[in-house]
């Protein structure tokens, strides 16, 4: 396998687009400036230190330091997952909830392709482990974000028709489950959509990677379909598990819906 | 009989009884906490104090078998289902209701986002009846009725509490609560009841 190598010399002429993008929001009073500048300073200083990082894993292969990789990347992914809700569980709750299902997911989806199919050695290897973890992690986080913020919104907007159910004697999950199920139809949908488009609007990211550093396309194509099956299903575990549980907390023992643990909607 | 006890939820506190087919009629300033009263008893909020049916605290049973049989009927009812129908167990069980509501027996494929608001509140009556509770808390349950249909709600409900159902029924309406109300009670807006012997 033989890849054409850049030096960070290489990236200069590239760069230049981005100042270009920044001196035609200054022409165009965009106001974007800024933005653009601290995102693009972020994702260069990101994206270089993470190299340097998984440099380090890779000769250490160590399962405490992978781990600790993996861990930081999830509590990443659940704060990601509460910054995008609209009406936010209180404190804890909400992380913990983000967290713990993402967890869930993306770690049961990963450690399973790993040890059925890819079978490093050892099986923790970061090369294998973390990549994989990261792709299955940030589909798994928007199936996970979408759910919640549709099964909130869905509860506050049909508050009516759930306590109706429920003050005719319906049982919390009969009185919840129409808003259930429009939060994993909603979830499931940006998975749906990228399955059913792959290949033809846009290459993934992974597949051009490999077919850059001078892998078969049909071999990159096998790996990519690999991907794609376990973020589907990661997706589905972490949404299933996510909007249960959001369900879970919203609601009570006594079947009363409780909406006064949503907290005050975010400016944000 | 129903037996609330020091029954607290935000600012209201509140003790009576309620006998088996006995109509209350509760009033009491919007805002004075009826309907914090109401949704409390039904055990639809968290709320403090004892509550009694027949003896048996509501705790004691799981909240939906407490909802059956005390119900509570909001001003503002919400449905769950795109049709008329969805929300009856059995539609030709209700139909005979349905129909002394004045509604055709066509309703039943109707859509909800058709009705009106005073066609929304007989259905949900109809719906609310359908479960034979011992209780029902009916909050404002003719507000948007004209007077022929207020009459047949009024019969219809009368009907019920002669066979032995107690009702709590809110209203602002001065003269229907003294038509349909054994006692009236009256919230104040320190959330306190009081008798109305007037």
């Amino acid at each position: 396998m033989t890849y054409i190598q850049l030096a960070y010399g290489d990236l200069i002429l590239p760069a230049l687009l981005v100042v270009m993008d920044g001196a035609l929001s200054i022409v165009l009073r965009l106001k974007l400036e800024r933005q653009l500048a601290i995102a693009a300073l972020r994702m260069v200083l990101q994206l270089v230190l993470v190299g340097y990082v998984l440099t380090f894993l890779f000769a250490a292969v160590s399962p405490l330091w992978t781990a600790l990789t993996a861990f930081i990347m999830v509590l990443f992914a659940s704060r990601e997952i509460v910054a995008r809700q609209k009406r936010r569980l209180p404190g804890i709750l909400s992380y913990g909830l983000g967290a713990g299902c993402t967890l869930l997911a993306a770690g049961t989806v990963t450690i399973f392709a790993l040890l059925t199919e890819l079978r490093p050695d050892p099986w923790y290897h970061p090369r294998y482990a973390l990549p994989l973890l990261g792709m299955i992690l940030g589909n798994t986080m928007t199936g996970i974000s979408l759910g919640l913020d549709v099964l909130t919104n869905g509860l506050v907007r049909e508050r009516a028709a759930v306590e109706a159910c429920l003050a005719l004697g319906g049982t919390r999950y009969q009185a919840v489950l129409p808003v259930i199920r429009d939060a994993l139809r909603s979830g499931f949908m940006p998975i749906i959509n990228s399955m059913a488009a792959i290949g033809l609007v846009s290459l993934p990211g992974m597949m051009t990677g490999q077919i850059l550093a001078g892998v078969e396309p049909v071999d990159a194509a096998k790996y990519q379909l690999l991907i794609m099956f376990l973020i589907a299903g990661g997706t589905g575990l972490g949404t299933l598990a996510a909007v249960l549980g959001g369900a879970h907390l919203l609601t009570d023992h006594r079947h009363r819906l409780r909406l006064d643990r949503i907290a005050a909607e975010s400016s944000v | 009989m129903l037996t609330v006890d020091a029954l607290k939820r935000l600012h209201i506190c509140v003790s009576f009884d309620l006998h088996d087919g006995e109509c209350i009629a509760l009033q009491g300033p919007s805002g004075a906490g009826k309907t914090l009263l109401l949704r409390s008893i039904a055990d639809l909020d968290p709320n403090e104090g004892t509550v009694k049916l027949d003896g048996t605290l509501k705790e004691a049973m799981p909240a939906p078998v407490w909802r059956k049989r005390v119900t509570y009927l909001a001003a503002e009812p919400g449905w769950w289902s795109d049709t008329v129908q969805g929300h009856f167990n059995d539609w030709n069980d209700a139909l005979p209701l349905v129909e002394r509501l004045g509604l055709p027996p066509g309703c039943r494929s109707w859509s909800i986002q058709r009705l009106s608001t005073g066609e929304k509140q007989r259905l949900a009556l109809a719906r609310a009846l359908m479960l034979r509770s011992r209780v029902l808390l009916l909050d404002e349950p003719t507000s948007a009725l004209d007077a022929a249909s207020t009459a047949i709600v009024e019969s219809l409900i009368a009907e019920r509490i002669s066979n032995g159902t107690s009702i709590i029924w809110s209203t602002h309406d001065n003269a229907q609560a003294r038509r349909v109300g054994s006692r009236v009670l009256v919230m104040s807006a320190v959330g306190v009841l009081g008798e109305d012997r007037s």
